[in-house]
């Protein structure tokens, strides 16, 4: 798919060394509560790890990721909503953070580009077609 | 002494490409002197003969390990094992970007001596656009990527190269992408050649058509093979992340795909003139833009390679200066190039402009949704666009894509009636809405972009074998085979990449060993974990049995690796086949209290999205045969396809 | 009309152009300065990270007085790297408080012993808790403070001595 060279190369760098703590609790362990895991899974799916930058949390060996990681597990199983979540992590990180680009005015645009693109190049092919006499 | 010999080579074959451009430039304008463009085949295969030399060079290098050549002492180790030595020497920047123009010059090569159908005129103009363009890829090389250069002193030994790049798919992976951006290229060099010509037509077309179906199989294969690496290398059971790199060789296969079907249709019916051209241009820029995102380092990926900011500034300059050029040609041209025949609004020509269309699309949304991010910081804001946008975005649009795969097959070229066509669609199409209403009352929590894929890709493999319906399949030519093995496959990947989406299977814990635990419909025990030692790191290797209900146990091992050279640690996911699908497990971590973190998945059909990418590549392969031999058998034939 | 259409694609192309040009000059960030500059800290109670240093709570940044907090780690190379110019900063007459991330109070004390301990208070952060609700990304990683609790700047990274005028007139602009 690409020219893939999967370089973790930020990983590797010396400021990203790892500590001698052991992943924090609900880092790589799942929910009791299968529909809970499958709330907290979607949602890490969608957040962007801010160590490991080209990655969501969910697919990062970061330490970070895990703790972020086992803190929305954590919060999922009090029993918060996952767009509650989102949000407290948007507030603090700003829309970076999401994968997800919220709905608003600039993103409006990007929403609505299939749209636009198939009205703009169904137009273009209409003026090739022979028309019935 | 060989790498300067390698420089050396290097050198005149750039020569040569300047020899090559002003030769065919003279014969075009001297059309009274059949020399001076006839002289234009014989020097494009010295070029190739050259620069191909000077490629061995750089792989001998790399084989003796000779550590004063400053890319050998960046990028191997005399303790790698050979395969990665060798293929270390496209491993990197410098290296690429000589085996990118090693293809593109034995390109050149091959139409010098092969192509016959086009005018000769337009065949020295096409040889004259590969001239040009090589020249600019070997100034990039020669003024600043040069792989030959030297150290004033030579290491002990050299740094390496990355671990997760000491992997069979580096060798096969960079190089099948780089045939199919290059083989762009010679679609590209076709149409400004056409355009200098005036000579977009048919011939024009079937000139064309091999090319851009050889660079699509490759390309095909590339993304495919990339896939798969990715899934297995990075250890989450993703294949598909939406990320830039990843973006940047989809948007040349999505170009490439479209034109594909584009030139069938000016080959057969000499419609889509101009758009056929323009596609050319768009599919080769592809190509450059994914170039650019991939080494300027102006996104960031989890893939990034060999990252450079000056590199991505000279692939900027190229690419205004043959785009742009070819796109200011295209504005003056065409419009005193005739217009090609128009359609009726119910034919195969029809369905397959629908299919351009979409395929067009998603290509806008995946090229903007990629640059986004940089718009976006230009106003002050940071953003990420990823799957949950692209998913919806471009995924709905390809379901439509696929639809309008299926009909266009089942229509007739020229014109076709309405009610012909909904009845050649009707048992696909029921049998799309029956897996549509069963799906949702089998699997009730199913989301709507699995869902629908599922339904669409069951209507889709029934429509894609409906051609063969009825029809002597001994007497079916090859290239219509080709035609329905790559629909199929569309079909066979659609279904694994939304089975898996809908229907994984994910268990975290730790472990103590000898514990059992259990994902999907298997049981897995943790057997022991020991130490092993490779060629060139150690490892911590986790022996796990799995079995499926009373099934025959089988043991997988997952690998926790360190590496010295340089130091890195790297897991190596095992990952046992089945019929049904795959069973992923990862070693992770030990905890304090002794117990050992496994990631275990069980992933149904995931296989088969790289068996589809299989049937693809396998459909384009014995469509190009089909085509090249009965080109061969009548020269003029083509047009009853 | 016709003709426009005929130059259409070299105008987005140009715009395509543009744009990677654009990001060349400007490649994507890949530092993520935090939100919350400008409100109150969050609020948080962390116990002490090493014996010798009481722990840390929101409302020990809120004294009346500016402070720096600074989030380390005993496992993070820049750390080492930061630790002479926090001491000159804490000579200045700087109080900094700080909060380890993921680290044991046995590292924590022999970091301190052998890179020096310019800190009041450390709180121990095992789980990267409070360092995600301060919209930080990493070690090391510094935030003023004035004395109502409200952040005022934030340094990504290690402070070099270079950086010590920029930190030191954000702590006077808190006052």
């Amino acid at each position: 798919m690409r020219v893939l060279l999967p370089l973790l190369f930020l990983l590797s760098a010396p400021a990203m060394a790892d500590s001698r703590m052991e992943a924090a609790p609900l880092a790589n362990v799942q929910l009791k509560d299968p529909a809970q895991e499958r709330q907290a899974k979607a949602l890490m799916e969608t957040i962007r790890c801010l160590v490991c930058q080209g990655q969501s949390i969910a697919d990062s060996d970061a330490e970070m990721a895990g703790d972020m990681r086992s803190m929305i597990r954590e919060r999922i199983e009090k029993g918060e909503q996952p767009e509650a979540i989102r949000k407290w992590l948007i507030t603090r990180y700003g829309d970076w953070v999401t994968y997800e680009p919220p709905l608003s005015s600039t993103t409006l645009f990007l929403w609505s580009l299939p749209a636009l693109l198939l009205m703009a190049g169904g137009a273009l092919a209409l003026g090739r077609i022979r028309r019935k006499r | 002494m060989i790498a300067e010999i390698g420089l050396g080579l290097l050198w005149l074959a750039a020569g040569l490409a300047v020899v090559q451009a002003f030769l065919g430039m003279a014969g075009l304008r001297q059309p009274d002197r059949p020399d001076l463009g006839g002289a234009v085949r014989p020097v494009a295969v010295a070029q190739a003969v050259l620069v191909v030399a000077a490629f061995c060079c750089l792989i001998y290098l790399f084989i003796v390990s000779d550590m004063s050549v400053k890319l050998v002492a960046a990028n191997s180790h005399s303790d790698k094992p050979m395969l990665y030595k060798v293929s270390g020497a496209w491993g990197n920047h410098e290296g690429s970007m000589l085996l990118w123009v090693t293809v593109l010059a034995m390109a050149g090569a091959g139409i010098a001596v092969a192509e016959r159908r086009v005018r000769r005129d337009t065949l020295i103009a096409t040889l004259m656009a590969q001239g040009l363009l090589a020249l600019g890829f070997y100034a990039f090389l020669l003024l600043s990527s040069n792989p030959f250069e030297r150290l004033n002193r030579a290491p002990q030994d050299g740094q390496g190269l990355n671990p997760l790049l000491q992997d069979p798919g580096l060798a096969f992976h960079p190089p099948t992408l780089y045939f199919g951006y290059v083989g762009m290229s010679v679609a590209f060099s076709f149409a400004v050649g056409a355009l200098v010509t005036r000579d977009v037509g048919p011939a024009f077309a079937r000139a064309m058509r091999p090319w851009v179906l050889g660079a699509w199989i490759m390309l095909t294969l590339g993304i495919t093979a990339g896939s798969y690496w990715a899934y297995y290398e990075l250890g989450w059971g993703g294949w598909w992340f939406w990320d830039p790199v990843e973006n940047a060789s989809l948007m040349p296969w999505l170009a490439a795909t479209a034109l594909l079907h584009s030139v069938t249709v000016l080959a057969t019916r000499d419609s889509l003139r101009a758009w056929t051209v323009m596609l050319s241009v768009v599919a080769f820029s592809m190509s450059m833009v994914g170039t650019f995102l991939v080494r300027s380092g102006v996104l960031t990926s989890v893939h990034a390679f060999a990252v450079d900011p000056q590199r991505g500034s000279f692939l900027l300059a190229l690419m205004l200066l043959y785009i742009g050029g070819a796109l200011a040609l295209f504005g003056l041209r065409i419009g005193t190039v005739r217009e090609g025949a128009l359609f009726e609004p119910v034919s195969r020509e029809a369905a397959l402009v629908l299919n351009n269309l979409f395929l067009t699309v998603i290509l806008g949304v995946v090229l903007i949704g990629t640059l986004y991010p940089i718009v976006a910081q230009g106003f002050g804001q940071q953003v990420s666009i990823g799957p949950p946008y692209f998913n919806p975005a471009a995924g709905s649009v390809a379901l439509l894509l696929v639809i309008a795969m299926v009909a266009g097959p089942l229509m007739r070229w020229r014109s076709d009636g309405m009610k012909a066509v909904l009845r050649r669609m009707a048992a696909p199409v029921i049998l799309g809405v029956v897996a549509l209403v069963g799906i949702k009352v089998l699997a009730p929590d199913i989301g709507t972009l699995p869902w629908l894929g599922l339904a669409v890709a069951i209507l889709a493999a029934a429509g894609s074998i409906a051609p063969l319906w009825k029809r002597n399949l001994a007497r079916t030519p090859l290239f219509t085979w080709g035609m329905v093995i790559a629909h199929l496959g569309v079909a066979v990947a659609l279904a694994g990449m939304a089975v898996d989406s809908a229907f994984y299977k994910e268990r975290l814990v730790a472990v103590d060993e000898g514990d059992t635990t259990d994902v999907g419909p298997f049981s897995v025990r943790l057997v022991s974990v020991e130490p092993i030692i490779g060629p060139n790191w150690t490892a911590l290797e986790g022996r796990v049995e799995a079995r499926r209900g009373d099934g025959a146990p089988f043991l997988l091992t997952p690998q926790a690796r360190n590496y010295s050279a340089p130091p890195t640690d790297t897991s190596e996911a095992a990952i046992s086949t089945r019929l049904d699908g795959q069973l992923y497990v990862v070693l992770g971590k030990q905890g304090q209290d002794g117990r050992w973190q496994l990631r275990l998945w069980w992933k149904p059909l995931v296989t088969f999205i790289w068996l589809g990418g299989a049937m693809i590549a396998i459909g384009g392969a014995l469509s190009l045969v089909g085509r090249l031999w009965r080109e061969r058998r009548s020269p003029r034939g083509g047009a009853s396809a | 009309m016709r003709k426009v259409f005929l130059w259409l694609p070299l105008a987005v192309f140009g715009l395509l152009l543009g744009v990677m040009g654009h990001g060349i000059l400007n490649p994507e960030q890949t530092t993520i300065p935090s939100k919350l500059v400008g409100t109150k800290v969050p609020a948080f109670n962390l116990p002490a990270a090493v014996p010798s240093h009481p722990g840390l709570t929101n409302a020990d940044l809120a004294t009346g007085k500016p402070v720096l907090l600074n989030f380390f780690a005993s496992w993070c190379l820049p750390c080492i790297a930061e630790a002479p110019v926090l001491e000159e900063l804490k000579r200045e007459g700087v109080v900094i408080h700080a909060i380890a991330i993921r680290d044991k109070p046995e590292d924590v004390a022999r970091f301190l012993a052998e890179h020096g301990d310019p800190y009041a208070r450390i709180g121990s952060d095992v789980s990267s808790r409070v360092q995600i609700s301060f919209g930080s990304s990493g070690v090391p990683e510094s935030f003023v403070i004035d004395g109502k609790g409200v952040i005022r700047h934030q340094h990504i990274g290690d402070i070099q001595p270079q950086d010590m005028p920029k930190i030191l007139k954000a702590l006077k602009d808190a006052q």
